[in-house]
């Protein structure tokens, strides 16, 4: 029952995007996926281990800048530079995990975001990542010398390509016997340890998957858009992706999905209109926290259950 | 004495000038940390708001400097009360990561408030006649104000710590940390000193506000790199050591002076160079406990 719905949502899901260029305007569609790419990576790790990153667009930014900074200054190809760029964050994300995992519960975040803010900063001084600037002008190339990304189309579904084969990876993590482990130690790091669990070496792993699929977005965000500033560094950008986690329903595979589009769309929305746009997320954000822990996501998947519950006793 | 020797020494006291200021807000963290077990993320905004209360009660009611000293840090505590009593209340019994995420999202919509009233560029608030002129220390000119900030930081962070620790109230609070049900069994009002503790932890950003006004710009992204460098003492203070926060945030503000003179480019990322040391050898900060 629960596979065959879950089934449909996702045919569904793909049948939209296959479709929505058709309709929508196709650069708003990638901004939207490359996010949703970046909050399901992040929700790897705050919502199946509880570990609140709050450096995650350390990742995401690296990979930008190292993909612009190879296809730019060194002429790599489109594919090679988004595989080293995605090696180098999922790198980082070891390095960034050997440090701030020694710490739990609120100490990692603040860990993760003072480690963030030292990239943040070789950004803003290193002569190669263009400072204020950062890299502009990027080739978008073709990839494996063939498919010609400057037309927007084949841009368009390369990347959606990708951002469902790396979401189909998420999934697959999520439901491994490593992705229940996590949420063992979620639950109770003692009782995991107690079950005889590595569960440093587990959170090393999906600290380096996370950091790496983080990188796949910030590096399609550079073929998309051409350039890699300092906000794809910035913590505001470590903040909204837990803010798309948020609101779409932490812990949920759906959830941070519906975030990151949700937030993709308020950017939009509100891109005229400057310093709006974070008043209003700092808004979004209390409100959340307040009175909708859950999300979305998780919000909806509880009603259907009481419902489902009710039915189900009504019929005894 | 040699001119390199002058040199070091006078980058490590205007250091200290700095480091005064993280002492106080990551003094401000610490207390509000071990009290309420919630990272306060909005404790550089509230920096950057006193700093902003200051500027604009001398803009528009004309109040002097040695008032607002006063008047500022009290009418952050009031915020404070109002913040905790009306949002923060709620979240005691929940993950203790929804109180850092509420807080970030009070550092935005209070950044970008101040961002949308009075824009990006900095505002000057003239120093205090009675700070004219400079102190002469023998390697370098110390002006009076740094020095006075110097002075009245480190005596508010040694009263706060000795009103903590060596009190009667202060051992109502640290019982409160350790047991709060066990504390209100004895008739002591445990929600009221943790509203207390909030607003005294904005009282001390305020303060650092006042204190900022003068000598940096008054603008509304000043808190914003603060916080950071502030997480990062409180990391290498140790958790819920006071002590530490205070010790390290000088010590920190030093060591960027020291940074400076060798290699300036390295100065900004000192202290998370500082913070990535002590967690590979000393994991729970330097005075912090288990």
């Amino acid at each position: 029952m629960k596979n065959t719905q879950n089934r449909l949502l996702l045919l569904l899901f793909v049948g939209v995007l296959a479709v929505a260029p058709l309709a929508i305007y196709p650069v708003f569609l990638m901004e939207a996926l490359t996010m949703a790419l970046f909050a399901a990576s992040f929700n790897l790790v705050f919502g199946y281990s509880g570990l609140l990153s709050f450096g995650h667009a350390a990742f995401y930014g690296v990979s930008a800048y190292a993909t612009a900074f190879l296809i730019k200054d060194h002429g790599f190809s489109t594919e090679l530079a988004l595989l080293t760029a995605v090696a180098i964050s999922g790198a980082l994300g070891a390095l960034f995990g050997l440090l701030a995992l020694k710490r739990r519960g609120i100490y990692f975040s603040m860990v993760t975001l003072a480690l963030a803010e030292v990239i943040y900063f070789i950004a803003l001084r290193w002569p190669a990542t263009g400072g204020e600037d950062g890299l502009q002008g990027v080739p978008r190339g073709a990839l494996f010398g063939w498919l010609e990304l400057n037309d927007t189309m084949t841009l368009y579904y390369v990347l959606l390509v990708m951002v469902l084969a790396a979401l189909a990876l998420i999934h697959r993590i999520i439901h491994s016997p490593f992705g229940l482990v996590l949420r063992g130690f979620c639950d109770s790091e003692q009782r995991t340890l107690s079950l005889g669990y590595e569960v440093q070496q587990h959170l090393m792993v999906v600290m380096t998957l996370s950091a790496a699929l983080a990188g796949l977005a910030g590096g399609l965000k550079v073929l998309v858009f051409q350039f890699a500033t300092l906000s794809d560094l910035s913590w505001h950008l470590s903040g909204l992706v837990v803010l798309a986690c948020l609101i779409g329903g932490t812990g949920t595979f759906w959830g941070p999905i519906l975030g990151g589009i949700a937030i993709a769309l308020l950017h939009s929305l509100l891109a005229e209109s400057g310093s709006w746009v974070t008043l209003i997320q700092g808004v979004i954000f209390i409100a959340c926290v307040q009175f909708f822990r859950e999300g979305f996501v998780g919000t909806l998947s509880k009603r259907l259950r009481n419902r489902r519950a009710t039915s189900l006793r009504e019929q005894a | 004495m040699s001119g390199y020797l002058e040199i070091i020494l006078s980058q490590m006291m205007l250091g200290l000038v700095n480091g005064s200021f993280y002492a106080l807000i990551a003094l401000g963290l610490a207390i509000i940390v071990s009290m309420l077990g919630i990272i306060n993320f909005a404790q550089g905004a509230f920096y950057m708001m006193g700093a902003f209360l200051a500027w604009m009660l001398n803009e528009y009611l004309g109040m002097g400097y040695w008032a607002a000293l006063l008047v500022v840090p009290a009418a952050m505590a009031l915020f404070g009360i109002l913040v905790e009593r009306t949002l923060l209340r709620r979240l005691y019994d929940a993950n203790p990561v929804y109180g850092l995420l509420l807080t970030f999202g009070i550092a935005l919509a209070l950044q970008s408030v101040f961002r949308i009233k009075y824009g990006i560029s900095g505002r000057s608030y003239s120093l205090p006649e009675q700070f004219h002129g400079a102190l002469d220390l023998g390697f370098m000119d110390l002006p009076y104000y740094r020095a006075w900030i110097i002075v009245l930081s480190i005596t508010v962070c040694i009263a706060t710590i000795v009103l903590v620790e060596r009190t009667r109230l202060g051992s109502y609070l640290r019982a409160a940390m350790e047991n709060p049900r066990l504390l209100e069994t004895f008739g002591i009002n445990v929600p009221l000193m943790i509203t207390f503790t909030f607003a005294f932890g904005l009282a001390l950003a305020g303060l650092a506000g006042t204190l900022a006004a003068p000598v940096y710009q008054v603008s509304s992204q000043m808190g914003a790199h603060m916080i950071i460098v502030a997480f990062a003492i409180v990391v290498i203070g140790g958790i819920g050591s006071l002590t530490g926060a205070v010790v390290s945030g000088l010590a920190i503000g030093m060591i960027e002076g020291m940074t400076k003179v060798f290699y300036p480019e390295g100065a900004g990322v000192a202290v998370f160079i500082a913070m990535a040391l002590v967690l590979m050898f000393r994991p729970a900060g330097l005075l912090g406990k288990g």
